[in-house]
């Protein structure tokens, strides 16, 4: 049995190369894998800085997700707006596995990334990465309620928006 | 129920109206691995059980197993005694049911088996948390059980279900336990608080329905109130007294599933059923009465 047709069948082409890697990687995994996959991305998700885990109101709450979940987008060089660099930090608890899981396929695609990039990730994101069957809609929803604060934030660190 | 595995005899049991249907961390740590016993962890999180579970237990999902694929409905027989049968869980073995979030969804597996008549389903009090607070071991190797020939065993939706219609035509003559947040029981929001919108066009609840948010059957460590603090929560300040029918609802059927093992199982109601379309499904029909604040309010006149 050939894996999952979702990818094949998906144009990726509005992805960067980081996450079509993941969303390639969840494709060819056969389903019964996936969530080990998930489990992978929930242990690899960084520690919060001591700076946050100090000020954890710096952090802002993402209520779409089931579990708690607080994530904070920092923007190095602002002044660059759409080339300037994009650093990403969660904190979430650990028996709140897939939600971790989330938050460490959205490190790994996108940490590091250009404000560009991330701001041009496509809302339906979570419905790419072959996961419909084995994770709750609710769950999925979480994700996108994720990206959409990253790429809010993002958009007012550079001043393409302004806050509230 | 089976007579195989013996019963956990810690006191506190004793005092409710069917104690062998709960079972200690202690007894589970100590029985565990006996043949005719099966562990079963069942978690809202779909990816807890993989990242440690009780040695040998068994995992079942509500979303992917126990929900048919198309229809809002649960699997039917056939496909619950394949899943059986896939697990390696025969007809008359014991079951634990232990999980996240106090049990509530390991209650909610606990009563789908129900609906399929496993006789001797028992719940671990205090689920998943105290197991872990306690710093019992936890394993990450899925256990190979053997697959069995689960019969296949026709899903009785009349007596510890309730559907739509039976609600509707019970008002006013039954009494119904509403055991969401107040929050949601007065119609302030259609959803848990910090849980997702689930898709509700209408907030409040059905008619003449008591509120009892679930949680309060619990402890803080996620074990069950005694038998006495439980009466005194439902039987008295909820008014259910002597009812012989009683009928839980929240959003999906879920936390209902606490409350509803808390009712048949702990407090020993005679006929309590679980309305598992529950608001989602009454919240969203067209010319169902709704009330909302606080109250319970009065039975609408036809």
């Amino acid at each position: 049995m050939t894996a999952d047709t979702d990818a094949a069948m998906t144009d990726n082409s509005d992805l960067p190369e980081s996450l079509v890697e993941i969303v390639e990687d969840f494709a060819e995994t056969e389903s019964g894998d996936r969530l080990q996959l998930l489990l992978e991305f929930a242990s690899e998700l960084p520690e919060l800085p001591q700076r946050y885990t100090d000020h954890p109101e710096l952090l802002e709450p993402v209520p779409e997700c089931q579990s708690p979940i607080f994530l904070v987008t920092e923007v190095e060089n602002p002044e660059q707006g759409d080339a300037a660099i994009v650093k990403l930090h969660f904190s979430a608890p650990p028996e709140a596995p897939t939600t971790r899981g989330f938050a460490g396929i959205l490190h790994e695609g996108l940490n590091g990334q250009t404000a560009e990039v991330v701001l041009s990730i496509p809302s339906d994101l979570p419905l790419r990465l072959s996961m419909t069957e084995i994770v709750s809609p609710l769950r999925l929803r979480g994700m996108s309620g994720m990206l959409s604060r990253i790429q809010r934030q993002t958009s007012e660190r550079i001043g393409k928006i302004t806050g509230q | 129920m089976s007579t195989a595995i013996p019963a956990d005899t810690t006191a506190k049991f004793a005092d409710y109206a069917d104690g062998s249907r709960l079972v200690s961390t202690d007894w589970v740590a100590e029985h565990a691995g006996e043949p005719g016993l099966v562990i079963v962890e069942s978690d809202e999180d779909v990816l807890l059980y993989e990242t440690g579970h009780i040695p040998g237990a068994v995992k079942v999902d509500w979303h992917t197993e126990l929900n048919d694929t198309v229809t809002r409905d649960y699997v039917d027989g056939e496909g619950f005694a394949a899943l059986m049968s896939a697990k390696g869980i025969s007809r008359e073995d014991t079951i634990v049911f232990y999980g996240d979030k106090s049990n509530w969804w390991a209650a909610y597996a606990l009563w789908v088996f129900s609906l399929f008549g496993h006789a001797d389903v028992r719940l671990m009090d205090g689920g998943r948390s105290k197991w872990q607070a306690e710093e019992r071991e936890l394993s990450t190797e899925k256990p190979r059980r053997e697959s069995t020939e689960y019969p296949v065993i026709d899903r009785d939706d009349s007596t510890l279900r309730a559907f739509l219609p039976e609600v509707r035509d019970s008002l006013g003559t039954r009494p119904l336990i509403d055991v969401r947040s107040p929050e949601e029981y007065s119609g302030e929001r259609t959803h848990m608080p910090s849980y997702p919108e689930e898709g509700a066009l209408r907030g409040g609840h059905i008619p003449t329905a008591a509120s009892v948010p679930w949680a309060k059957a619990a402890n803080e460590d996620g074990t069950f109130k005694s038998a006495e603090e439980l009466k005194a929560i439902y039987t008295d300040e909820a008014g259910l007294g002597t009812a012989d029918e009683v009928i839980a609802y929240c959003r999906i059927g879920e936390r209902s599933s606490h409350t509803w093992f808390v009712l048949q199982h702990l407090l020993g109601y005679s006929n309590v059923r679980n309305y598992d379309g529950s608001w989602t499904e009454w919240g969203n029909v067209v010319g169902v009465p709704i009330v909302t604040g606080s109250e319970p309010g009065e039975v609408p006149s036809r």
